[in-house]
């Protein structure tokens, strides 16, 4: 069958078995690699993109579901080759590790923060919640988002890190050197 | 061990100073927070993943597996799959025994049936194989392949393994007539008895298990085998932690020459120890690229990442502990039965076959520790130290961190106040425990106290005993662990013969800019950065002019590869002795360049300048040109300004950490909240403190599904009921809290730059602290132990007096 519709902003018309995930479709047909495939059940949203500015889950969307549809991807959150803020914001808080989770979590939290400029934390881990990141521990990639909120508010974001106590006074220290200046 | 008796290793910038503490969060870079140089790629999605890759012709490869646990293969049917169109091959255990790769070794001398040929031992077992020209053809023909089976009697709980009664799963092997794998035992059990035989002493006895669980990364194994019969080279993309150590294996098996293959790990979706086996799937590909001649692809899905790949932990333990009435603990014994399942594909060193669980007397000064181990074979997947577990240390701290809670509860004592009572002293180190580990460096009240400071710990006891008065069930666990990370070194540790040492090379371009080349693989752990600012402090070339090449065995050197926390303690001293040798090279360059003698010279920020008069200097590019250039070097100096090296460690690096967990349960469903989580680490000297974070952060998350959601639970016939992600449940945002992290700084005495492992610390520690936390929650209950994971139904049972183990 024909599906047509449009990838970040760009129309498609293609060929496909009705039976064709739009996960698939995306990154064998489209060879749009960013989306990435966790689980077939729904739980992992690694998948996530939108259809019509919602988030879906790509591994159980039809790609015949997204006929007639406006799909966006990671690939498409960068506009004229500027980073969206959320981008920046998972870069400046090491809201990523191994990175396969991320594009998910980015789209989702580009949607989270296009209906709630200025989410709370509970709010944000209750959007990111249908996803699993098994790296971050999801602390930075609360902070990710809290930056990109920011940064769209106009002010100026967070320090990357969050609380981090220094041991100030052991021996070990007071005796210690201090390692020459950063290169 | 110490570095005063044997030609001084150097400090990170200055000459013949040891190394140093600082603290390195507040340096822009060289050691210290620096964004990360992959990010760029993930966030806008071109991370290259074995399944991006996509290569002109490629097919695709999916395996049929075996729907149930123990059964005699009677026939295989292959010719409807075989005349499905589109369908270009179907491959059973027979055809590979043809050719001698139906079996193939693992990596703890054990075999496992790469298809099978005769019986199935595992539901989701490899039996046969399909290539076709998609995905979607290759998994309808498995539909079509009939196999009859005659089911056997399976093997399910470890404790009836070796009953007479129990079926025999491991017939192939020469004269097996029982389900016996192997043997272990450590320490001194005479000593131990006799310390436990003493009439003053207070002994807890407690039975721990660690069920089943299993790392299950966002991004399952999978490989893309493209074999080119014209030169007889094997190009394999794979989701691998270890290329070299892979390559060599699949030389061995497949019987290729080894310069012939190409092992390229390319960006990997997490990996916490599952991705360091070879399975079944990789050599199948390989296998289906040589038959067809075109490239093939084999992605498995969840259900068969969690069904089939490395699993971990599955140890039932039994455990006692021995002290005086007032809290010095004297001895520590444990008989363990560990569950291996259907072929011992443990991925540890080969002279420990428990791992590294002898180091279960843990972070105490005792006088006696015995351990003996059963391990047997069960109808379940093979694996067992996947999942980020340092080689079982995993297993060994949630048992001595556990029982030592026990004993605080039967002591009447507060549980951080018995630990602080019998912690190993800092001038007892290098300390040789009980069963025989070198601990290389070590403070560890410092990083308690801190812990507690930053936990308000008097105050939580306070909020506690309010809370209590109330009928409300707060918990405050504690965990305290110290981790051996970082094998080898190769005279004791190697796998299949390969010594677990690492090489690596530096290369300095002319300009200035510079390529390193490591043998390990980075799976999320920044290895691109963390290492590019290890070569940055020792030369002083800027970190954004040093690209980090892993992860391809034709343009890496050889070593073996990134799990048990080792890339940091083994590959990272290897890059900072590497940069060491080129910067004494770039000395003999500048002594020549300001016509001096190299004893006149001076090292800082980058460049050589003149004792006593830093006006005349050159900079490492500056040198690095001049070593490419067309003017004469120092006599017998050769051009260009690079080095390698193969680092063996002279011992395992030794982190610890103090974890403090506070739990809320409610009294009425039992749900567990975690509502804090402190974690101080000590990893000595700290590279990237964000990345070190980042580590925690994550290990911090698997302690918390461990102990409270995760396990891969089985049925009485051997079905597996943790095959999907709806049924093994990994915590969300929801479930974890904000973590709460701190550290102090010990540094190894023996590594280069005094640091040691940190990727898999909070995995292993921290399970224990949120299973205290509970227990001590659950003290007005008279609860003083449950088995993960504690589930609302489990906790429930706790509650009332019901509590059972798992398996």
């Amino acid at each position: 069958m024909q599906v047509s519709m449009t990838v970040n902003g760009e129309p498609v018309t293609e060929e496909i078995e009705p039976r064709l995930l739009l996960v698939h479709f995306l990154r064998d047909q489209l060879r749009l690699t960013g989306t990435h495939w966790g689980c077939d059940t729904s739980n992992c949203g690694t998948c996530v993109v939108w259809m019509d500015d919602e988030p879906v889950k790509s591994c159980t969307v039809l790609a015949a579901m997204a006929d007639g549809r406006a799909v966006r991807t990671v690939e498409g959150l960068e506009q004229n080759n500027v980073l969206d803020p959320v981008q920046q914001g998972f870069m400046e808080c090491h809201g990523l590790q191994c990175g396969f989770c991320t594009p998910g979590m980015m789209m989702t939290a580009r949607a989270l923060l296009n209906r709630n400029p200025d989410p709370s934390e509970p709010e944000i881990r209750e959007a990111i919640s249908g996803q699993i990141c098994r790296c971050t521990g999801y602390s930075t990639i609360v902070r990710s988002i809290q930056w990109a909120a920011a940064k769209e508010a106009g002010e100026s974001p967070a320090q990357e890190g969050g609380p981090v106590t220094e041991l100030q006074e052991t021996d070990q220290l007071k005796q210690s050197e201090t390692v020459g200046d950063p290169v | 061990m110490t570095t005063t008796e044997e030609a001084p290793v150097e400090a990170p910038t200055g000459e013949g100073t040891v190394p140093t503490v600082v603290n390195n969060d507040q340096k822009p870079v060289g050691y210290g927070r620096m964004l990360r140089k992959e990010d760029p790629r993930f966030v806008r999605g071109l991370g290259r993943y074995v399944d991006d890759v996509q290569l002109h012709g490629m097919l695709h490869l999916a395996i049929l597996r075996s729907p149930v646990a123990h059964a005699r293969i009677i026939s295989i049917d292959v010719s409807a799959a075989q005349a499905l169109p589109k369908v270009k091959a179907v491959i059973t255990g027979a055809d590979l025994a043809a050719q001698g790769l139906a079996w193939m070794p693992t990596l703890s001398n054990d075999v496992q049936a790469v298809l099978a040929t005769d019986k199935v031992r595992f539901q989701g077992q490899e039996v046969a194989f399909v290539v076709a020209e998609d995905r979607y053809t290759a998994r309808d023909a498995l539909e079509l392949i009939e196999v009859e089976y005659d089911i056997l009697e399976p093997v399910v709980d470890a404790r009836r393994a070796l009953s007479p009664e129990a079926a025999v799963i491991r017939d192939d092997l020469d004269g097996k007539t029982d389900n016996h794998c192997f043997d272990w035992e450590t320490g001194d059990e005479a000593a131990t008895e006799a310390i436990f035989a003493r009439p003053d002493v207070v002994v807890v006895k407690q039975d721990i298990v660690y069920p089943r669980v299993h790392p299950a990364p966002m991004e399952t194994c999978g490989a893309v085998a493209d074999y080119d019969r014209v030169d007889g080279k094997l190009t394999l993309w794979s989701t691998t932690q270890a290329p070299h150590a892979h390559r060599t294996l699949y030389a061995i098996v497949a019987g290729l020459p080894e310069h012939k293959i190409r092992v390229i790990s390319p960006d990997l979706g997490g990996g916490f120890g599952n991705k360091v086996p070879i399975y079944p799937g990789y050599v199948c590909a390989i296998v289906a690229s040589i038959v067809t001649g075109k490239p093939v692809k084999w992605m498995e899905d969840r259900s068969e990442n969690l069904i089939s790949t490395g699993f971990a932990r599955d140890y039932i333990m039994r455990g006692e502990i021995a002290a005086t009435q007032d809290g010095k603990i004297l001895a520590i014994r444990t008989d363990v039965l560990a569950d291996h399942g259907a072929f011992n594909g443990t991925a540890a060193p080969v002279k420990y076959p428990a791992g590294f669980f002898g180091v279960f007397t843990g972070s105490y000064d005792i006088e006696a520790a015995y351990c003996k181990m059963t391990a047997v074979y069960t109808n379940k997947a093979p694996g067992g130290v996947a999942y980020a577990c340092s080689f079982r240390i995993t297993e060994a701290v949630y048992l001595v961190e556990r029982i030592v809670d026990c004993l605080a509860d039967e002591l009447g004592m507060d549980p951080a106040q018995l630990r602080l009572k019998n912690f190993i002293q800092p001038e007892q180190f290098p300390y040789t425990s009980k069963t025989g580990w070198t601990y290389d460096s070590g403070d560890y009240e410092p990083t308690m106290r801190l812990a507690m400071e930053m936990a308000g710990y008097d105050e939580l006891r306070t909020e506690q005993a309010e809370k209590r008065a109330r009928g409300e069930l707060m918990g405050i666990g504690i965990s305290f662990f110290t981790e051996a990370v970082g094998a080898g070194p190769r005279k004791d540790m190697d796998i299949l013969g390969l010594g677990m040492a690492d090489g690596c090379e530096l290369r300095v371009h002319p300009t200035g800019k510079a390529v390193v080349r490591l043998s390990v693989q980075s799976q999320g752990q920044g290895h691109e950065t963390t290492f590019a600012q290890i070569i940055a402090e020792e030369i002083g070339i800027p970190p954004a002019d040093i690209d980090v090449v892993h992860g391809d065995t034709d343009n890496t050197p050889f070593g073996l590869g990134t799990y048990g926390s080792r890339s940091t303690p083994v590959s990272g001293a290897a890059a900072a002795l590497v940069a060491r040798k080129v910067r004494d090279k770039a000395r003999i360059i500048a002594s020549g360049m300001l016509e001096v003698s190299v004893a006149d010279l001076e090292w800082q920020k980058g460049a050589f300048h003149v004792k006593g008069d830093p006006e005349k200097s050159v900079t490492i590019q500056a040198i690095a040109m001049r070593a490419h250039g067309a003017g004469d070097l120092p006599e017998g100096l050769e051009g260009g300004l690079e080095a390698q090296i193969c680092y063996n460690p002279e011992n395992l690096t030794y982190p610890f950490g103090a974890y403090i967990c506070v739990v809320d349960v409610d009294p009425g469903t039992a749900e567990v909240k975690v509502r804090r989580f402190i974690a101080v680490d000590d990893c000595g000297t700290r590279i990237n403190p964000m990345i070190i974070e980042g580590q925690v952060h994550g290990g911090l998350t698997d302690g918390v599904g461990m102990a409270l959601m995760e396990m891969i639970a089985f049925d009485e016939e051997g079905n597996c009921l943790g095959g999907s992600l709806m049924d093994y449940l990994i915590p969300t945002a929801l479930e974890v809290p904000d973590w709460e992290t701190g550290f102090t700084v010990t540094p190894s005495p023996h590594h280069p730059i005094g640091a040691k492992g940190i990727g898999e610390s909070a995995t292993v520690g921290s399970p224990p602290a949120v299973v205290n936390a509970v227990m001590d929650a659950l003290k007005p209950y008279g609860v003083r132990h449950a088995d993960m994971p504690l589930t609302p139904s489990r906790v429930w049972d706790a509650m009332q007096g019901k509590a059972t183990p798992p398996i």
